[in-house]
């Protein structure tokens, strides 16, 4: 029996699931409480790997500040929407019990080192933290609560785009929100946008890229078109860096790439700088 | 006879329709609906954009600001317009030219028909999410009345950068949709070639897009297309204009911007 038929190999030790964790970047072992220390960014490359709405929360406010609102709006299936894969409605039913939340973003009130704000957070788990017309309705009732209580906004985005699920409903909350920011500034109140990683289509086209500031992670994927897309129409390829937070603020469309660790304490800085 | 025929085309007849070489475009437009236009040009900022124009308007003895994506109507042309696709120095012109109309107290018609934004190196450096985002935006509150006339294509975020309005009116075989239904069927069917599929499935057409809620009226087209009868579909969307144009105007400013945020917010909640 040749070398390369043998069965009965003893596979190599691979660091157990329950003590480790693989960087999704470098494919660095990080020991597991190494890694939540670290708000899962690799000591080792820096990656910031996503995390999910109750993590971002955790993160951002003050102990047992956040309060959520809006949580009786959820997914609506104005289409009736069924592709090769199945229906809308089976899809996102089981989006809803597999993450526990009723659309791709979580709204609340909370205190940032003391500061009242209303926090918008989106998660990517949610079928791609993409836009449906639950999202913008969450954001709109966050924006209208943040007049109503005389408190910044701040919406947190990790975003693929649009739902196509819900299609002209979904292109249609990318203007619904905008509507609704439109109001928080025009009630002199802040408007704060962090883009995590990814913020792309027509999130990065509606409520992501007007904030008063744009605050980026490292590294955080932001754009308008797909890169696939792009380098199919210019015939080119594209430079690494593309379309990273650093190039987007390098175009001047982000004012300042903050370290997740350092998060809470930037906006708490600028929600002084703002008055708040 | 013949609209009982038009009824039966399919959604992706009807896209075809809304893509034909000869539909009227805002050339047609200008030259036919309007009796004087002067173009504006640029962004005060970067460049001008071809694909993407506007500029004062008079139609029917009204003085409106017009803007409108600019596919046009031979080889050269469609190259010079980029087909349509726009820049983001598209979107930041049609801002200025908005703001103007709001100083000038003139109301705003914008011509829709454009396959998407552009989804260039260029378009992306330059800021194409936020061009559009800051339209949306500024559309919300524009201190003037805005008529929006989806003409031809209605391409997701690249349309709706100009689309935001008090009164959304859509030609019987325009279509309106958040993707392409080649792309749409190249991601969720994973097969591009069922995009008639995705065309019906993601109802993009003005008779489905009433039944949401999303626009307010639809102009009919001659049997066959607008291409058919240019002269008579072109006279429609000025009737149809001037009309809503009279009754926006019976509406103070403050109303009519809080009737614009409601009719927003109202869409996608059930």
């Amino acid at each position: 029996m040749a070398w390369f038929e043998s069965p009965a190999q003893e596979p190599l030790r691979v660091p157990t699931a329950a003590l480790w964790v693989v960087c999704p970047k470098c494919n660095s072992y990080v020991a597991k409480a190494e890694w939540a220390a670290a708000c899962k960014v690799c000591p080792k490359c820096d990656h910031h790997a996503r995390l999910n709405c109750r993590e971002r929360v955790q993160l951002l406010t003050d102990t047992d500040t956040f309060e959520e609102i809006n949580a009786n709006v959820s997914v609506n299936d104005p289409l009736k929407f069924k592709d090769a894969s199945g229906s809308y409605a089976a899809k996102s039913k089981a989006t809803i019990q597999k993450t526990g939340l009723g659309e791709a973003i979580l709204t609340g009130t909370c205190a940032i080192e003391g500061s009242a704000v209303v926090l918008c957070v989106m998660d990517f788990a949610f079928m791609g933290g993409s836009l449906g017309s639950g999202t913008g309705e969450r954001i709109l009732l966050a924006a209208e609560k943040a007049v109503s209580l005389h408190r910044p906004l701040i919406i947190v985005s990790a975003s693929g785009g649009a739902r196509m699920h819900e299609g002209i409903v979904s292109l249609m909350q990318m203007a619904k929100t905008c509507a609704a920011i439109a109001k928080v500034k025009e009630a002199g109140l802040p408007y704060f946008s962090i883009l995590t990683d990814p913020t792309t289509g027509g999130v990065s086209a509606s409520y992501a890229m007007i904030g008063d500031l744009n605050i980026a992670e490292p590294k955080a994927l932001i754009g308008f078109a797909g890169r696939r897309v792009i380098e199919q129409t210019i015939k080119q390829d594209l430079p690494d860096d593309f379309q990273t937070a650093e190039y987007t603020m390098a175009h001047g469309f982000i004012d300042h790439i903050v370290p997740r660790k350092e998060m809470k304490a930037f906006l708490a800085k600028i929600l002084r700088y703002a008055g708040f | 006879m013949a609209k009982k025929i038009q009824k039966k085309l399919t959604a992706w007849e009807i896209v075809q329709l809304a893509r034909h070489a000869e539909r009227p475009n805002i050339t047609a437009y200008c030259e036919a609906m309007c009796d004087d236009f002067i173009e504006l040009h640029g962004d005060r900022l970067f460049g001008d954009d071809r694909g993407l124009i506007g500029g004062f308007a008079t139609i029917g003895g009204e003085r409106v600001v017009l803007i409108g994506h600019r596919k046009g109507s031979n080889v050269e042309e469609n190259i010079d317009a980029n087909f349509g696709m726009a820049s983001p120095e598209g979107y930041r012109k049609a801002m200025r030219l908005m703001a103007l109309a709001e100083k000038y107290k003139l109301p705003v018609v914008s011509l829709v028909d454009t396959p998407g934004a552009y989804p260039g190196a260029e378009a992306e450096a330059n800021g194409q999410a936020e061009a559009i985002a800051h339209n949306l935006e500024f559309m919300a509150r524009l201190k003037t009345p805005i008529i929006v006339v989806v003409c031809g294509e209605g391409g997701s975020g690249g349309a709706l950068g100009i689309a935001v309005g008090d009164r959304i009116l859509m030609l019987e075989n325009a279509v309106y949709s958040v993707i392409s239904p080649e792309g749409c069927a190249s991601i969720l069917w994973r097969d591009g070639s069922q995009a008639p599929l995705a065309a019906e499935t993601l109802k993009i057409t003005a008779e489905h897009l009433l039944e949401l809620g999303i626009i307010d009226t639809i102009i009919s087209e001659p049997a066959g297309g607008a291409h058919k009868k240019p002269t008579v579909a072109v006279a429609s969307v000025k009737k149809a204009i001037l009309k809503e144009l009279a009754e926006l105007r019976k509406l103070a400013l403050g109303d009519l911007i809080e009737k614009r945020y409601q009719k927003f917010a109202a869409m996608g909640r059930f």
